[in-house]
């Protein structure tokens, strides 16, 4: 952190005052920090640790701006993989503050538990959330007790928008007034007499008053709470396109990532460790040890680490021991005994969540006349984010300090404290900008395995990074699934559909390895499924937890991106029996006025009556509602002597406001790519606990070869949202259909490149 | 050994079997080259040579003849290359880890070939992979350095 405050050191000045200030249910503060002054805002009455601090008892308060004499700082407590999030967040407190983004520094910011995060849990409540019912809202509302009392500053769900849509400006609104109510108390002017503009307070004179200047007195002043936020249209710089404060640093090669940290004296470090919850015997060391520029082997828990001069020297060395790596006793060992273990759940009796059951599936389907059905199967999938994860850390005897790039800096402090034995106040944690994570960062293995090492040479820095050997060998992949459809179409359309889903669950999975249970079903399995917004008379959704297969996570989009396979395939398979065309079906099929408009755009958008595609060519439309937001997606593809070629996609999601227009866009394209990439090519198989494929030669996702045309479009109809991960589901689907179109060949299994040869 | 680099000429202590990425990286902390697979898989590691696109993380240091240039050689934030400044225009990269690696490839591609067809930049572009699937920025991007070059 710069600006003379430092998430490691205490924090001076107390909080006083702010909790006496109310509006509704929501508390704006602000606090005196070295020579200047923060704002920043929260919701309960009940404290959560300061994170300006170190007094337990201070009042919580989730500073967004920081203004002293050098300038303002914009914290931005959700991490960035990639997704432009840190430079929205910053983009709207500048946007109420008055200040241009580009002119503000932009910091993660301390790790906190008043940054919870509200909308990502939120997400996981068992309501539609095309709902807005007062039971669902307020259920919605609640789920920030749960997030508070987890005290979760997590990063996932594409939830960082939603959460901070209100909470970001406000923050800045607030900052605005209090800066103007400095000055008029300095001028003697009134209040509302006064604007603001570029980072001044401009009297009626003309004179402009920096803020900075300002920030001392605006510490000393009750601030200003009521604010109203300024109507979207007047927005200057939010919905406009904006070059996005990394991308000169990312196009120069001078944007430093986690991988690039360099500090005096620091040793380079790689591991090599068992299957998760298996067991590393060290066997031999020798040959290891003699190689020049190494410095040391050591054994951790799970694995075996080398310490040296370079990465080159520390990567040289691990592939010289001789280990003994054992998988944990309980799991299946390989791929086949995983599908068999799917299979037996899929047809166990009872189930882990049945949160949609509309009218009477049974009856509706009891007779076997006109009754369609279908088995899916998707694989396990590797994260493999481009940066290899890594981490530096320094111990010492009496603090720890991290610097790694996570998407849950709160689970690393408390873990962190967990294993070395300090106090949490004594772990310091300096978030890294994230070369990619599609949700690995959302594990804290290779944090505390950096950990563990350097406890092996107290009071020298020592940066861990995988080999993307490792990295594969450590996956902690999406869940392999088996689905069955059943269904029966009525003059109306569809008239029941039956889905069943075996999986293992990633809930459980992900929980237990922070130590944690939560109860009830595993959601995550379901959604993207029951939580569509279609009225099928008959409509039932049921998922079935298997036993735990492999250590599966939370893998981009999670649930929905097997989900929006299962059912956009089957529901294409209902109207093709049916004879029916699938964007009819659909649009009779969906309930929801947003998602209609989406639907009816997609099709508008790629010409679906007019042009038809040529002989050879197909296309195919898949449509999913996931993390709110619905998104339709058209494929096209081209039989052709060297193979099948996708030659075309269109994507239409509505996020409600779209607040970076470039970025959403290339979120949304990424997405449906990311999804389409890994439908066609990969998937993670086991063997003997360990998954088979190594480096990107066997699981990529997609090149630029196989990139086809994209056109994309943002509605803005539905409440505010995300779009890290809605772009993903109806990827594969849209993308089986057109290839039964294209070639009558109807593939239910993933990766499609084991069946039909792509160009 | 004496290596050009960037066009400094620079004496290196180091195992001629070190690969040049690490040299960059952990011995000069010339970071902008990226490490992604380590076995020719990705490109991140992407530098010239010359002029042609190298594999760093393949290339050893002790058989390199030749002037090597990294990203941080090619142009600079206040001075970017025509190849990055259409990467900025066009707001290319997503998480950014393998854009170094993307640029040196088309700057070489473009060095060669001033107007590529689809073809020609799908098979120079192919050995470079983006997990964040930018492609289609990628390719406008190309385009757009193109006619950068071409105006001069
Ligand atoms: S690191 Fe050299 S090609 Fe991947
Ligand atoms: S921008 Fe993330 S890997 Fe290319």
């Amino acid at each position: 952190m710069a600006r003379g405050f430092s998430p490691g050191r205490p924090r001076r000045g107390g909080l006083a005052r702010a909790g006496r200030i109310a509006r509704r249910s929501l508390l704006i503060g602000s606090a005196a920090v070295a020579g200047g002054v923060a704002f920043g805002v929260w919701r309960y009455t009940r404290p959560l640790p300061d994170p300006f601090a170190d007094d337990a008892e201070a009042i919580a308060l989730t500073p967004y701006v920081v203004i002293d004499a050098e300038g303002i700082t914009l914290i931005a407590p959700r991490a960035d993989k990639g997704q432009g999030s840190r430079w929205v967040q910053a983009a709207l407190i500048a946007e109420e503050l008055d200040i241009d983004p580009a002119s503000a520094r932009i910091e993660a910011g301390p790790v906190s538990r008043a940054y919870y995060n509200r909308a990502l849990l939120a997400e996981n409540l068992p309501f539609l959330p095309t709902d807005q019912g007062w039971l669902a809202r307020n259920a919605r509302a609640a789920s920030d007790i749960p997030a508070r009392l987890l005290g979760l500053q997590m990063t996932g769900g594409s939830s960082t928008v939603p959460d901070g849509f209100r909470k970001l400006r406000e923050a800045g609104a607030v900052a605005r007034e209090t800066l103007k109510e400095a000055a008029a108390l300095r001028e003697g002017l009134d209040r509302a007499a006064l604007g603001t503009e570029d980072g001044h307070v401009i009297l009626p004179g003309g004179r402009r008053i920096p803020y900075t200047e300002l920030a001392p007195d605006a510490a000393r002043i009750e601030p200003v709470t009521t604010i109203v936020l300024r109507d979207p249209a007047q927005w200057r710089h939010l919905g406009k396109p904006m070059l996005r404060g990394d991308i000169i640093a990312k196009s120069t090669g001078t944007q430093a990532f986690g991988i690039d940290l360099r500090l005096p004296d620091m040793l380079y470090a790689t591991v090599r460790a068992a299957p998760e919850g298996g067991r590393a015997g060290l066997i031999d060391d020798s040959a290891a040890r003699a190689m020049p520029g190494v410095h040391s082997v050591t054994v951790i828990e799970g694995g075996v680490a080398v310490l040296a001069e370079t990465t080159w020297h520390a990567f040289r060395a691990a592939e010289a021991l001789v280990l003994d790596l054992t998988g944990p006793p309980g799991r299946p060992a390989d791929s086949a005994a995983i599908w068999q273990a799917l299979s037996d759940s899929l047809d166990a009796r009872g189930h882990d969540s049945r949160n949609r059951n509309d009218g009477d599936v049974e009856a509706a389907l009891g007779a076997g006349d006109g009754v369609i059905e279908a088995e899916y199967r998707v694989p396990f999938l590797a994260h493999a984010p481009m940066e290899p994860l890594n981490a530096t850390v320094l111990v010492t005897d009496r603090a720890c300090h991290i610097w790694a790039g996570t998407q849950i800096p709160d689970f690393v402090v408390t873990q962190t404290a967990r294993l070395t034995g300090l106090p949490e106040t004594a772990i310091r944690l300096d978030n890294q900008m994230i070369g990619g994570s599609f949700g690995r960062r959302l594990e804290l293995d290779f944090i505390l395995q950096a950990v563990r090492v350097a406890q092996s040479v107290p009071g020298r820095p020592v940066k861990m990074t995988w080999t993307r050997e490792e990295d594969f060998a450590q996956s902690r992949p999406r869940p392999a699934q088996i689905a069955r459809a059943r269904g029966r179409m009525g003059a109306a359309g569809i008239e029941a559909l039956d889905l069943t889903i075996a999986s293992p669950s990633v809930m459980s999975s992900w929980f237990g390895r922070v130590w944690l249970n939560p109860p009830g079903p595993d959601i995550s399995i379901v959604a993207g499924a029951w939580d569509q917004p279609f009225a099928i008379p008959h409509f039932r959704v049921t998922g079935k937890r298997a036993p735990d297969l492999a250590p599966v996570s939370s893998w981009r989009s999670v649930g929905a991106s097997s989900t929006g396979f299962y059912l956009g395939s089957f529901m294409d398979e209902m109207f093709e029996s049916a004879g029916i065309d699938p964007f009819d079906g659909l649009l009779r099929a969906c309930n929801d006025d947003v998602s209609r408009a989406v639907i009816d755009e997609a099709r508008r958008l790629c010409d679906w009556r007019g042009r038809q595609p040529g002989p050879g060519r197909g296309r195919g439309v898949a449509f999913c509602l996931s993390f709110g937001v619905p998104c339709a997606e058209v494929v096209e593809v081209e039989d052709t002597p060297d193979g099948l070629r996708i030659t075309e996609a269109w994507a239409v999601a509505d996020i409600g406001t779209v607040l970076d227009p470039v970025n959403a866009q290339a979120q949304l394209s990424g997405g449906m790519l990311f999804g389409l990439g890994h439908a066609m090519n990969c998937q993670i198989t086991y063997a003997d606990h360990r998954p088979e494929q190594q480096n990107f030669y066997d699981h990529d996702g997609m090149r630029l070869p196989q990139c086809p045309r994209v056109t994309t479009r943002l509605l803005e109809n539905g409440p505010v949202r995300g779009l890290g991960e809605p772009g993903l589901p109806p990827a594969a689907a849209a993308l089986a259909n057109a290839i039964r179109a294209a070639t009558g060949q109807r593939l239910r299994q993933m990766p499609f490149a084991d069946q039909i040869r792509f160009a | 050994m004496e290596l050009r680099i960037n066009g400094l000429a620079r004496r290196i202590e180091a195992d001629p079997d070190m690969p040049l990425l690490w040299l960059l990286r952990d011995v000069l902390g010339l970071t902008g080259t990226k490490y992604g697979c380590g076995v020719a898989a990705c490109g991140a590691c992407m530098v010239h040579v010359d002029g042609q696109a190298v594999l760093a993380c393949q290339t050893l240091i002790g058989d390199i003849e030749g002037e090597i240039t990294t990203i941080e050689g090619l142009g600079t934030p206040d001075a970017p290359h025509p190849v990055q400044a259409a990467w900025i225009e066009q707001q290319v990269a997503q998480c950014g880890y393998c854009q170094s690696g993307q640029i040196m490839a088309a700057a070489a591609l473009l060095a060669q070939n001033p107007d590529p067809s689809d073809d020609e930049i799908d098979a120079a572009m192919q050995g470079n992979l983006c997990r964040c699937a930018t492609y289609p920025r990628i390719r406008a991007a190309i385009r757009s350095a193109a006619l950068r070059l071409e105006a001069g």
